[in-house]
């Protein structure tokens, strides 16, 4: 039976990302681990992750899931989500400066923040809501999910991808920013389909199909 | 460019969804999992949970009902409500809340917010603020920080807090106006406006709506980024889908 395998670092809220894959998955099965050995026999994978990267990064060696997700990259679907997405990057500024997986050349860094007092429409951080992917390139993982859907984002950190080809949508917020990234087997969302209703659901059920 | 968002409230108590005046006179309004899909189905932008008894026996039956909702919606949850450790706020979590609410004892431990934003994440971290007008008319506006459900002054200033709030690391900042909770007045513009523009983290107005306007006024005069709501929806007034085309035909930038 065909498996995707959520890797649990311990960072954050599994149970709906869990629940939403379950939902969509049809005959694949769901497992959550943070087990190197059950994670690698799964066909597909996730990294999740909310909160800080340094101890996002510390929880994923220490677990010794930091090879293992390398190692993965090169060969199986793997879909990374916020924080997940952002320590597959080189390197994050968040928490003083933190080396990251380097799965996608390029680094991480802070939305500018607004002064600390002023106009009520100044925009704050984090960037907390919904807001609208431009899609701009094709993929699978886009089946079904129209230009300009709506997503919901929870982040004050950014991707800065150093190859514009890796880029798959982006926001705007402050300025124009990655949202969805792609490269190879690779894929991943700064924004959590998992919350974003019916639109996250459609992302979901395609990586779970998707065949790279 | 990001949405305003709508949020409907379901105060929990013993498992059930109520709604009191003014934090007291609590009747039932309904089972937490039909009241959420509702409102779901509507389009609303996030739901808000509050556990307005938060006694410590009470603890697993909140626990089931958010892991019952977190089941079903697929859209962010917010809990609030007796949060008092990072071991509260990790079973929240766990239990499939996207963020947990924390206020009294943010007021007794002011680096608990600090602590479970390190630990978490500030982005999951919603300190919320129930406030009071304590200036005399004509004086320039002042609010008082209370707690205990609204029942315990602090002495606290309401907008110097919520600036300590944010330098501790609340991701997002939850503010009630006490007067107008329950009167469906209109939230309490001036405050909402005082903390927003005091801060550069998300504001949820909350406390006072009783139609449409109330909503946009919120956002439009106190600057909120998101606002809340309970009786509108759970009375029927108005649905969320209804509340959203009025803000969007004021030109809100809205999800819809």
């Amino acid at each position: 039976m065909a498996s995707v395998g959520i890797i649990d670092y311990g960072m954050g809220n599994l149970h709906s990302l869990g629940k939403a894959l379950e939902r969509v998955a049809g005959g694949t099965r769901v497992v959550i681990s943070y087990d190197p050995e059950t994670l690698l026999k799964c066909d597909r994978l996730v990294l999740p992750g909310v909160g800080g990267v340094r101890e996002c990064m510390r929880e994923l060696q220490r677990l010794e899931l930091n090879q293992l997700v390398i190692e993965a990259a090169r060969k199986k679907p793997m879909l990374g989500i916020c924080l997940g997405m952002q320590v597959m990057l080189e390197w994050s500024d968040e928490n003083g400066g933190v080396p990251a997986l380097g799965l996608f050349p390029g680094k991480v860094t802070r939305f500018p923040d607004p002064p600390e007092t002023g106009a009520l429409d100044r925009l704050k951080v984090p960037h907390m809501g919904w807001n609208r992917v431009r899609q701009t390139r094709q993929h699978p993982i886009w089946d079904g999910v129209p230009d300009d859907a709506w997503f919901y984002f929870v982040h004050s950190y950014h991707a800065e991808p150093a190859c514009a080809d890796h880029v798959l949508g982006t926001s705007d917020y402050t300025k124009t920013f990655a949202c969805a990234l792609a490269r190879d087997n690779l894929v991943a969302f700064q924004f959590h389909p998992e919350k974003s209703q019916n639109t996250g659901m459609t992302l979901l059920a395609n990586f779970v199909q998707w065949d790279p | 460019m990001l949405a305003k968002r709508i949020i409907p409230c379901l105060d929990i108590d013993r498992g059930r969804v109520v709604k009191g005046v003014k934090f007291e006179d609590v009747q039932d309004a309904g089972d937490p999992v039909e009241v959420a899909r509702k409102y779901d189905a509507q389009g609303a932008d996030e739901l808000v949970f509050l556990d307005i008894t938060a006694s410590v026996d009470d603890r697993p039956t909140l626990f089931q009902t958010v892991e019952a909702v977190a089941r079903q919606i697929y859209i962010p949850l917010t809990v609030g409500g007796g949060v008092r450790s990072c071991a509260d706020v990790r079973a929240l979590l766990s239990a499939g809340a996207d963020k947990v609410s924390i206020n009294t004892s943010a007021v007794e431990n002011p680096d608990f917010v600090t602590e479970a934003g390190d630990r978490y994440g500030v982005q999951c971290i919603v300190v919320a603020i129930d406030a009071k007008r304590v200036s005399k008319k004509k004086e320039p506006p002042r609010w008082e920080v209370f707690t205990h459900g609204g029942r315990r002054a602090t002495g606290l200033d309401a907008v110097e807090w919520a600036k300590t709030m944010v330098r501790k690391g609340a991701g997002e900042l939850l503010v009630t106006s006490i007067d107008r909770d329950g009167t469906k007045s209109g939230y309490d513009n001036e405050l909402l406006a005082a903390i927003s523009s005091a801060v550069s983290v998300p504001l949820i107005a909350s406390g006072g709506v009783g139609d449409l306007e109330h909503l946009y006024q919120g956002l439009a005069t106190g600057g909120a980024d998101a606002v809340l709501a309970a009786s509108i929806f759970h009375q029927g007034t108005y649905t969320v889908g209804e509340a959203k085309k009025y803000l969007a035909d004021k030109g809100v930038r809205i999800r819809l």
